[in-house]
């Protein structure tokens, strides 16, 4: 195969482009795909502040890279989940690559300044492991963000990632999430801004662009994750893209462009509902919020072997 | 050539030469959901790995994304 653009050596196909590159041309790719995703949506006013929420994978980093490289003002923030191993490796490579590259990482620790890990809360609560992390994870990028004077989370959800989204959502007729699955949530009271470059790139692509980039990356999967729905509408659409390439672009740009604004209504009603949580401040529908919710059952639970 | 598969780590061995694309159909792997890297370097589907290459499969796919939520949803009455 030959890069579209130079007609040399290609290292990568993209079959939904029906094009391969070579490594300058893939990287300018994925560079062109970012800056158009954030000019489309209108993802940053000029002089803003922006946190990327790291977890030391390869999205994550890509998207680090990729804002900081297109000269946004850009710092990273890592969660620590307490998941054993998992979490030191994936701490691991976000120390690595800020320090490679002279960025500012922020880092906080779940068990250390909240008083529980992901796996205690799922033990302690009825939530799933990954339902545990994110609430965590929304939670905390946000106050943060919010207490720090950052304007925006990005995040690095990808195409992959959103279309799968999308699958569970449409599956079970959720129409509150429906009507927020946008690249961009603007700011609320309570919420700063949260926006998603990497929408028009998948997620092969961004593990490309970290091995072409040199970026170390926590490769394994999440130990907690295994057997997860939302990994199951991944193969189900991978398995629709290999017969029919482009299928998964066309499913969430379609959402995007033509479906989303019909259920916006429905997710602004939700957010009006909204009061502060009694506790930290944060938007609920409750008196206390979901996460101090969790975090109290969970860092008072008894640890093994105590009655 | 050697085969690196992860998720979890695992090698296998298997007589080339093969393309990249027959090596994937052998395994039952998707092209979708995984780069395949010989030595240091990346190689599209039609790339032809020899027999004694080194070759590693590395998934793409991360899940653990949760409950599709992007925000808390207000209790049902």
């Amino acid at each position: 195969m030959k890069c579209r653009v130079c007609r040399g050596p290609a290292v990568l196909d993209i079959r939904r482009h029906n094009a391969a590159f070579c490594r300058d041309h893939f990287l300018a790719h994925c560079r062109e795909q970012v800056h158009r995703a954030v000019h489309e949506h209108k993802m940053f006013d000029e002089g803003d502040r922006i946190v990327v929420a790291v977890s030391g994978g390869k999205d994550s980093l890509a998207l680090w890279d990729l804002l900081a490289d297109l000269e946004h003002d850009v710092d990273g923030l890592y969660l620590g989940l307490g998941i054993d191993e998992y979490s030191d490796e994936s701490l691991r490579h976000a120390r690595g690559y800020a320090r490679a590259h002279g960025r500012k990482l922020h880092e906080i620790d779940l068990a250390a300044d909240m008083g529980f890990t992901v796996p205690a809360a799922a033990a302690t609560t009825h939530r799933s492991p990954c339902g545990a992390c994110g609430l965590s994870k929304r939670h905390i990028f946000n106050s943060f963000a919010r207490d720090h004077g950052y304007d925006v989370v990005a995040t690095g959800h990808n195409l992959d990632d959103e279309a799968a989204v999308l699958l569970g959502n449409v599956l079970r007729w959720e129409t509150g999430y429906l009507g927020r699955q946008h690249p961009v949530l603007p700011a609320t009271p309570g919420f700063v801004r949260k926006v998603k470059p990497l929408v028009r790139l998948g997620e092969r692509e961004m593990a490309a662009y970290c091995v072409l980039r040199g970026i170390e990356y926590q490769v394994e999967e999440c130990p907690m994750a295994e057997g997860n729905r939302h990994l199951g509408y991944k193969d189900a659409l991978n398995a629709l893209e290999d017969r029919s390439p482009g299928s998964k672009a066309a499913f969430l740009f379609g959402f995007i462009e033509r479906v989303q604004p019909q259920f916006a209504s429905v997710a602004e009603g939700e957010r009006d509902a909204l009061n502060p949580c009694g506790k930290c401040g944060s938007p609920t529908s409750g008196e206390i919020c979901a996460f101090c919710r969790l975090q109290e059952r969970a860092a008072n639970a008894p640890s093994p072997g105590e009655e | 050539m050697k085969i690196l598969l992860r998720n979890p780590r695992r090698e296998v061995e298997l007589p080339g030469p093969l393309t990249v694309d027959a090596l994937l159909r052998r395994l039952a792997l998707n092209p979708e959901s995984v780069l395949v890297i010989v030595g240091d370097e990346l190689v599209p589907r039609d790339a032809r790995l020899e027999d004694e290459a080194n070759v590693e499969i590395r998934p793409v796919i991360s899940g653990g994304r949760g409950i599709p939520a992007l925000r808390e949803r207000p209790k049902q009455r």
